[in-house]
């Protein structure tokens, strides 16, 4: 099932401190066009920090970034979104004051997307964002929040697009929606990484999985061979009790 | 109708055309011109706050540095004034640029680091060892170029200039991009905007509008110390008059500088003591029911505020 295309993404040893700890301490993973990667692991096992890094928001203390055989390593964000990542946030981080409309033209305008991206009617339209598209994002939920940071995201016509918990908070038929969503950007040819605790929504969307645990990967493979090899197991069940 | 020219024509040409018209219907000249510099401030200041989110505690700098910048091209090339007042848009945009580390900062930090960096300027030009080329503390005498009408035409011109900039800021996707860093930086990175580049273009702006203010003053009143054109009332009138009517809009601040100047006007130099008051009482009034200007008693409602 796995698409056979070379990585568009390859992170190699990829260190991330903050003082003495190491949130990310020699990550390694790859994702190819047309992939959906979960990236799954504990709380605190590095996951957001991985994002992060790769997105530009830190960055990485050692090892190496390749983003379409280009190092980008601690490349200023707004660059790589150029280049073509994007990302949403697990606490959704709209534009509060601005109207939903103006959220999206800020991405339309700035976000030089390689091949144009949909057009605001469409996007508003697809994301069930039409009716709220002239009230300022504050007065949106949560969901909907969610939501419109993807929609910014999809404006900047990313070809890798990192998703940190957007299934979190949502209801079965959100869930089933965003899904299909997901999907379709996948087919469409996007590299998506998904960080997500809801198993059967990693089962449901991904074609392989990396498991995380202590700012490093434990285990690649599919999610059905992953549930059955005991260390990723134990650091699920240890992880858990310990949160 | 596009917005852009609807906010030109039926906001910035009719408040030009009554600061045109009022020097020839009212005699008080000098508190004319004051309104004018006064909106042009509070215009400045709606460019870095209202736009990004960055307090100028001390954007008097700008405003004397141009003065100053005024005064040393009279005094020492023989400069004429309209030359003069260019040099001193840009002795604010040098300032600006000087200062741009402060933009690292953030929040109360980059209020009092601008505070800070306001009076080391003051201070700079007032150092009795720069007397050959500021007079240092003892004032400059301008009366080569004492022209005050001529000075208020120009103060017109730099307004004109600035309420372009904000009515381009309010409808253009440049302005939204800016307003998309104050709102929030991580974000703006992600929607593709380069944050520091918008910072500091809106900064220089508004050092450049303050520049500009502070050479048609200097021009105006001729004669002044280090301490009349640093005088930190500047940097608080210009910040309260936009808060007061509200930022990130073309008409707050225009309203907040007619209203509060207005009332300072009427009973601040007769009854200093009701003013304090009544100025007191305004701005308490102001932070705790209104913290976003009086322009959100309208947008409250779901009214458009241009
Ligand atoms: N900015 C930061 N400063 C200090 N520690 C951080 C920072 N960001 C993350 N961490 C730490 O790094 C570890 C990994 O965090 P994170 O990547 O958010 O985990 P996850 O997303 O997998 O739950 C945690 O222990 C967290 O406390
Ligand atoms: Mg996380």
């Amino acid at each position: 099932m796995s698409p056979k295309s070379a990585p568009i993404l390859e992170a190699s040893g990829v260190v991330k401190r903050f003082g003495g700890f190491h949130a990310l301490d020699g990550l390694n993973f790859h994702v190819a066009p047309g992939e959906i990667l979960g990236l799954v692991g504990p709380n605190g096992s590095g996951k957001t920090t991985a994002i992060n890094v790769i997105s530009g928001l830190y960055a990485p203390d050692g090892g190496r970034v390749s983003f379409r055989g280009q190092s980008v390593g601690g490349m200023a964000s707004h660059r790589l979104v150029h280049l073509g990542i994007n990302r949403t946030f697990q606490v959704p981080k709209p534009f509060l004051s601005l109207t939903v409309r103006q959220n999206i033209e800020v991405a339309l305008a700035y976000g030089r997307a390689a091949s144009a991206p949909p057009a605001m009617a469409s996007l508003l339209d697809a994301f069930h964002l039409s009716e709220v598209a002239d009230r300022p994002a504050r007065d949106l939920n949560n969901v909907q929040q969610k939501t419109l940071d993807l929609v910014r995201a999809l404006s900047t016509g990313p070809q890798l697009l990192l998703l940190d918990e957007l299934a979190a908070g949502l209801n079965p038929t959100e869930l089933d929606w965003i899904a299909g969503r997901i999907k379709a950007l996948a087919q469409a040819g996007m590299a998506i990484v998904v960080v997500e605790h809801l198993m059967g929504f990693i089962e449901q969307i991904t074609d392989r999985v990396i498991v995380m645990n202590a700012g490093k990967e434990i285990f690649e493979g599919t999610l059905a061979v992953a549930v059955t090899v005991p260390q990723v197991v134990e650091v699920f069940l240890g992880g858990e009790h310990a949160a | 109708m596009p917005s852009a020219l609807r906010h030109l024509l039926f906001i910035v040409a009719p408040l030009l055309a009554v600061f045109a018209i009022l020097p020839s219907v009212y005699e008080n000249h000098l508190m004319l011109f004051n309104f004018v510099v006064f909106l042009i401030l509070a215009q400045g200041v709606n460019v870095i706050y209202g736009f990004t989110g960055y307090l100028p505690f001390g954007y008097v700098g700008f405003f004397g540095g141009g003065a100053y910048g005024f005064a040393v091209m009279v005094m020492h090339l023989h400069a004429s004034a309209p030359v003069a007042v260019v040099v001193a848009g840009l002795a604010g945009v040098a300032l600006g640029l000087l200062l741009s580390p402060l933009l690292r900062l953030s929040g109360a930090y980059f209020a009092i680091a601008n505070l800070a960096a306001a009076l080391a300027v003051l201070h700079f030009v007032a150092n009795p060892a720069l007397e050959t080329i500021t007079r240092g503390p003892y004032g400059v005498s301008l009366t080569a170029t004492f022209n005050p009408n001529a000075a208020y035409a120009a103060a017109l011109v730099v307004l004109a200039l600035t309420m372009g900039a904000v009515v381009f800021l309010k409808n253009s996707r440049f302005g939204l991009a800016l307003q998309s860093v104050r709102e929030d930086p991580v974000s703006a990175a992600m929607a593709g905007v380069s944050v520091v580049r918008m910072r500091v273009i809106a900064w220089l702006a508004s050092a450049l509008i303050a520049g500009l203010a502070g050479g048609v003053y200097a021009w105006y009143v001729s004669v002044f110390f280090p301490d009349n054109v640093f005088s930190g009332t500047f940097s608080i009138f210009a910040i309260v008059f936009a808060l007061f009517g509200g930022v990130a809009t073309i008409v707050g601040p225009i309203v907040g500088v007619l209203l509060l100047y207005g009332v300072y006007n009427l009973i601040g130099f007769t009854t200093p003591q009701y003013f304090q008051l009544i100025y007191g009482l305004l701005i308490m009034g102001l932070v705790l029911f209104l913290p976003a200007g009086l322009v959100s008693l309208a947008t409250r409602r779901g009214w458009h505020v241009p």
